[in-house]
């Protein structure tokens, strides 16, 4: 059994500073205090030394150790707590490093078990460690240890691993079409126009702001509002490529002959994530609207314990940030290790479910047109609101369309291959090794149309990966073509053939 | 080659439908007295009112006396795999092979308990679907959990 050991020293400057904007409205209400009372300086050191002394505390109570079989972390001051967890159990290793941590050498660890595909997580967190001591630890825990990791370190590092991917200063043109600005610019100006509001200034009072507010009070409205318009999109385009930037600059993926996947990126913060590959179970390639418009794509792991769709960048999944979509099933099929599942053709669900899709577009349309001449006749609103609500049509009709050419699937060299979406389309590739079981789901109108939803069930990303409004027979014929043995005893042949 | 899904072999306890009848009843009779009070209370809109009730006592009525579920609710467990389906306008059938239960848990409530009702839930590696049966009777629900725990262990791995 190992010793218990600390975290860095050099955490000891960190941890002070990342208390006291915490306990900024304290302070500023401390200060206020102490000046009232007339020994403001005194007040004020106190105000600051009770934050600095207890980020230090975090320091002098946190303990961790790796034993054979488990990892331990010990924390607390007042409420102690032990955090134990299986190394079996352990599916990832990222290292994450703020600005202030590198200027200090530093990194934070969290390893990430099973859990952390829900909320609650049970992942451990070690804030502050030496980027060498970081480095060692991934290796002892991912690496097993053992005749290979020695092996590795006779031949040399850099010779046995192998380069995926690398981030190609081109692929920043795909950053605009990430929208990933859109909140950067909403948070700050909604902070800007809060604080003009607090402090009773008003910004178009004065400056070079007065000179566009009174051009467009002057211009036609429909002007004022393109104006105002391209404005805030070539906002939005340049946040998203600072976006890009910041997140994946630096990018590379590469494979460790240890079984494991190295994810690495950021140009201020830096990231590495560790995949075991015994983990990872298929690979999904992502095309959000505007980024299929131009041709781009993003390439995201399906393994079990990491987070897949909204914060699957934060989640640590991201195998390859928006890139051209070659590029992006290029690194799948490598990842996978098979060409089939990311370029196969799929198979179209047919004319029913071409049906369904136009049925729940133009349904979800007339309901929204009613529910807005109803409210209209109610409340005396405008005539106008509704019949404008008929420009949307054509809007619905075309997301019919592109859902029905996007639904698909197919099995391709072990693996289910499933596609849908058209907001975000997705194609899931999901190996037959990975799939638990089968849930097979039928509305009372796809009984009607003859139709199914396949579901697969898995441990890995989304949970279930959906084959939808497929012939009933059809989803009988992928699911056991990948995964039969389950299903075999609740099968029932027709005389058209007994095997 | 036509292949179709045939519905689970097993039905749960008959004395489900007495205790989902009596669950639904109570429900009903809740609303319906609650209506009656209010009827007495304020006899302004009695019209309505008596409209309201009506409309409870005749949905009451059909939901107590149409046990759809009994007919929809199956399972069955071969020594491969459990099936279960439920659902009568959106139908939804759940196979998961016996390797790959992670966990199987019965439960009772304490109306179940009065009926000697218990459900059995089944639980694999994924968030998506645990198969749920509902209304076993006590003795099948015990030999289900013990017969599925025995078939669980014999196989190795974290099952995920």
């Amino acid at each position: 059994v190992t010793e218990w050991q600390r975290l860095s020293q050099r955490m000891l400057l960190i941890h002070p500073v990342q208390e006291i904007p915490r306990a900024l409205p304290a302070l500023i209400g401390i200060f206020a205090a102490g000046s009232n009372s007339g020994n403001g300086a005194l007040w004020a050191l106190i105000g600051v030394a009770v934050p600095v002394g207890l980020g230090m505390t975090r320091w002098f109570t946190t303990r961790y150790r790796v034993t054979a079989d488990r990892v331990e972390v010990r924390q607390g001051l007042f409420r102690r707590r032990l955090l134990a967890v299986s190394r079996d159990r352990l599916r990832t290793v990222d290292i994450t490093a703020h600005a202030l941590h590198r200027l200090l050498g530093l990194t934070r660890v969290t390893i990430g078990t099973g859990r952390s595909d829900r909320e609650g997580d049970g992942s451990v967190r070690l804030d502050g460690l030496s980027v060498a001591t970081a480095a060692a630890l991934r290796d002892e825990l991912l690496h097993r240890a053992g005749a290979l990791a020695s092996e590795q370190a006779a031949t040399g590092d850099a010779a046995a691993t192998t380069e995926l991917a690398r981030l190609d200063s081109r692929w920043v043109r795909y950053g605009p079409f990430t929208l990933s600005g859109v909140v950067a610019v909403g948070v700050l100006a909604g902070f800007a126009a809060n604080l003009a509001s607090e402090a009773h200034v008003d910004p178009t009072r004065s400056g070079p702001l007065r000179d566009v507010a009174d051009h467009l009070e002057h211009a036609p409205l429909a002007l004022a509002v393109a104006e105002v318009l391209v404005a805030s999109m070539i906002a939005v385009a340049v946040a998203s490529t600072v976006g890009y930037v910041l997140a994946f600059w630096d990018f590379r993926l590469t494979r460790h002959p240890g079984g494991t996947l190295h994810v690495t990126r950021g140009l201020i913060t830096t990231r590495a994530t560790t995949i075991e590959e015994r983990r990872l179970h298929g690979v999904e390639i992502s095309e959000p609207l505007l980024l299929r418009a131009v041709g781009g794509a993003r390439c995201i792991a399906i393994a079990t314990g990491l987070r897949v769709g909204r914060g699957a960048e934060r989640g640590g999944s991201l195998l390859l940030p928006p890139a051209p979509a070659g590029e992006a099933r290029r690194v799948g099929a490598a990842i996978i290790a098979a060409d089939g599942p990311l370029t196969c053709t799929v198979v179209a669900h047919g004319q029913r479910a071409r049906r369904r899709r136009y049925t729940r577009a133009v349904g979800g349309w007339a309901l929204l047109a009613g529910a807005l001449a109803a409210t209209s006749a109610l409340f005396g609103w405008p005539a106008w609101v509704w019949q404008a609500s008929v420009v949307l049509l054509p809007a619905a009709l075309a997301l019919a369309a592109d859902r029905y050419s996007s639904l698909g699937h197919a099995v391709a060299g072990g693996h289910l291959v499933t596609r849908t979406g058209s907001i975000v389309r997705r194609r899931s590739v999901l190996s037959s090794g990975g799939i638990i079981g089968w849930n097979v789901e039928r509305s009372f109108f796809q009984r009607r149309a003859g139709l199914a939803t396949l579901t697969a069930t898995t441990a890995a990303g989304h949970q279930h990966y959906d084959v939808q409004d497929v012939a009933l027979a059809e989803a009988l014929t992928v699911a056991q073509e990948l995964l039969p043995g389950p299903l075999e005893p609740f099968l029932e042949r027709g005389q058209h053939g007994r095997r | 080659l036509t292949a179709t899904l045939r519905p689970p072999r097993h039905r749960v306890s008959r004395r489900a439908i007495v205790y989902w009848t009596t669950r639904a009843l109570a429900g009903w009779l809740a609303l319906a007295i609650a209506q009656i009070v209010w009827l007495v209370a304020d006899d302004s809109h009695s019209g309505l009112h008596v409209l309201g009730l009506v409309a409870t006592a005749v949905l009451g009525a059909a939901h107590v006396t149409v046990m759809w579920r009994y007919e929809v609710h199956r399972w069955e467990a071969a020594p491969q795999a459990v099936y279960t389906r439920a659902g009568w306008l959106h139908q939804e059938s759940r196979i998961a092979p016996i390797s790959r239960i992670q966990t199987v848990d019965s439960e009772r409530g304490p109306l179940e308990q009065l009926f000697g009702l218990a459900n059995v839930t089944v639980t694999t590696a994924s968030a998506a679907g645990p198969l749920e049966i509902e209304g076993l009777d006590r003795v099948t629900a015990q030999r289900l959990v013990d017969d599925l725990t025995t078939a669980a262990q014999a196989t190795r791995g974290d099952a995920t």
